[in-house]
């Protein structure tokens, strides 16, 4: 099922030059808010114009800049979630799912109500969109999309205007729904979870490009890019020297790391995910670092402890510059009552295994 | 007492009825072409949004008189056009009901134009690429998705152009003339009896220009103020 897409605009300031290239049915793209990832979304389905680009879909052309060639929306048969669901808000549910259909009455009429049952909406046929909850508006957008039998589909932000519990839910009743559509599925997000659950195939974007592109489970477990680990949620990234193949220093945290294997030649940072430290008592171990408390925040299933590293006593002399370094070291619940009976751990020890050793750019 | 009735009695009621008719077929064009207008300039690009929105608001802003006076330069028989629409089709625009309609709906057509225009902007964009997405017909989602949800401020837009063309009276004046029976509106009646200083009668069509004038604002609000039903009260 393969997918290829450039697309190049110029925006005020901005510019947006993506490329994607997948054989994925389920293809995330994760980004920050106004990285330009609707803005992409749009241009794959023809509704904002770009500049310069080619889209194909499963070997269909739809969009062929250098050869005018631009299909219009209407006739790319792509299918588009958009973020607030956008019913038509004088429609009955049943009339915004027969919106997009173009056979004959009858056959528009089945179709929209194997939708409906699909979907579970049935007895729902006759209500206005603002009459209906989130998730109900979310299955009808989608009963909309899937009557209209796309070639592929968009989804675009598809949780983020509901509410924690809610967008749960509606994430399993999505994949579930989904699971039986055999064409490719696009999901844009800013939220690291939504994607992993989603998608299997990740394209991460930074200011309108595509920064990289890999499996979704090894581009979370080995993201490469300083801000491909930052979406991914790595909360701890900071500078390293490398001193030789085997060790390298990280002057904000005042430390020499030791590691057995080889570390990549283009390091330039490193990341440290916040649950990965391991607390330490007493003696100081290899690939410790020392810290002084800043603030907690305590959750109900984690505690987050920011901590200082530039002031911890020990690293003054160490450290080459002056300056604060905060890390964060988050710890589950299981974890508590260890902290309460021995007090705050001494030192916060570094796993080897777990560096992810990253580049800048 | 009973003046009153001997006045109502022998009131002639042709200017309610000029105006009235006036009012209605005025609306109708500027229904369509306001709307139409509204489309255009939505679509448009900010330069040429900026141009065409000041040339279409123009009517409104200036003196009714100075629209008399273009259309009588376009219209009057002595002139090109107007002369050959009456040479060729035997059209006559100056001192004509046709006068009065034209006058009213150049004047009234602004604020459906703007009013249209306002209702268009407010609609969520994305249900207009919800519709090209899923394969709906630009002029389908237009009267499908874009005026039903445009709705009220469309319904609150044909009223108060409706308000306004019964009501005209600086162009009609000058294009239409006030030719009792066929041109001669409320509006030019009030003027003409107060020259005459017959307030009495001035009075009696006030009441009732007002009356209706007061009814469509209070139909207004109804209608627009359907769509927000939960707005709170103070």
């Amino acid at each position: 099922m393969p997918l290829k897409i450039r697309l190049k605009k110029q925006f005020n300031s901005f510019l947006l030059d993506v490329k994607i290239e997948s054989e994925s049915r389920r293809i995330g793209i994760l980004g920050a808010s106004g990285c330009g990832k609707s803005m992409t979304l749009r241009g794959i389905a023809g509704v904002q114009d770009v500049d310069e680009g080619y889209i194909e879909v499963n070997g269909k052309v739809l969009l062929d800049a250098a050869k005018k060639i631009n299909i219009k929306p209407q006739k790319r048969h792509i299918g588009y979630l958009f973020q607030n669901y956008a019913l038509f808000p004088t429609m009955s549910v049943e009339q915004n799912v027969m919106a997009g259909l173009h056979g004959g009455k009858e056959e528009n009429r089945a179709r929209t109500a194997a939708m409906l049952e699909k979907f579970q909406l049935k007895g729902l046929e006759k209500r206005l969109p603002g009459e209906l909850s989130g998730g109900q508006q979310q299955r009808v957008a989608l009963a909309r999309i899937m009557a209209y039998q796309p070639d592929m589909i968009l989804l675009d932000e598809p949780f983020s205007a509901l509410d924690g519990f809610l967008s749960d839910r509606l994430q399993q009743e999505l994949l579930e729904m989904l699971e039986d559509y055999e064409g490719t599925v696009i999901l844009v997000s800013h939220n690291r979870d939504e994607i992993y659950r989603f998608s299997e195939e990740l394209l991460i974007m930074q200011e309108g490009q595509m920064i990289c592109q890999g499996k979704t489970k090894k581009m979370f477990a080995d993201p490469q890019k300083k801000a491909a680990a930052r979406l991914t949620g790595c909360k701890n990234i900071t500078g390293v020297t490398l001193r030789d193949e085997h060790s390298f220093w990280i002057p904000e945290w005042g430390i020499t790391v030791k590691s057995q294997t080889a570390i990549p030649t283009r390091t330039d940072c490193i990341g440290y995910r916040a649950h990965e430290f391991i607390p330490v008592w007493g003696e100081r171990a290899e690939n410790c670092i020392p810290f002084r408390l800043k603030s907690m925040a305590e959750l109900p299933f984690e505690r987050k402890y920011f901590l200082d590293i530039g002031n911890a006593p020990e690293n003054k002399t160490q450290r080459e510059e002056a300056g604060s370094e905060e890390i964060c070291w988050f710890v589950q619940r299981d974890l508590w009552p260890e902290l309460e009976t021995r007090g705050l751990p001494d030192y916060l020890q570094i796993d080897i295994e777990k560096i992810l050793y990253l580049t800048e750019n | 007492m009973e003046d009153l009735t001997t006045l109502l009695q022998s009131l002639d009621w042709s200017p309610l009825w000029i105006s009235l008719k006036t009012g209605i077929v005025a609306t109708v064009f500027s229904f369509f072409l306001g709307i139409w207008a509204a489309r255009r300039v939505v679509k448009a690009g900010p330069k040429v949004k900026a141009v065409l929105d000041g040339l279409l608001t123009l009517p409104m802003v200036l003196p009714p008189t100075v629209a008399g006076f273009f259309l009588l330069l376009i219209f009057s028989t002595r002139r090109p056009l107007g002369a050959m629409l009456y040479d060729s089709f035997s059209i006559k625009v100056v001192q004509t009901w046709l006068g009065c309609i034209l006058a009213a709906t150049v004047i009234s057509f602004p604020l459906m134009y703007r009013n249209a225009r306002a209702a268009f902007e407010q609609i969520d964009v994305n249900l207009i690429y919800a519709g090209r997405t899923l394969g709906m017909s630009e002029s389908r989602i237009f009267w499908k998705v874009v005026i039903p949800t445009a709705g009220p401020g469309v319904a609150s837009g044909t009223i108060l152009t409706f308000a306004r063309a019964l009501g005209e009276y600086g162009a009609t004046s000058m294009l239409a003339g006030n030719i009792p029976g066929k041109t001669g509106t409320i509006s030019q009646k009030i003027a003409m009896v107060i020259q005459d200083g017959n307030y009495a009668t001035a009075g009696i069509w006030v009441a009732i220009i007002m009356l209706i004038a007061f009814g469509i604002i209070v139909l207004m609000n109804l209608v627009s103020g359907k769509k927000m039903k939960n707005i709170k009260r103070w």
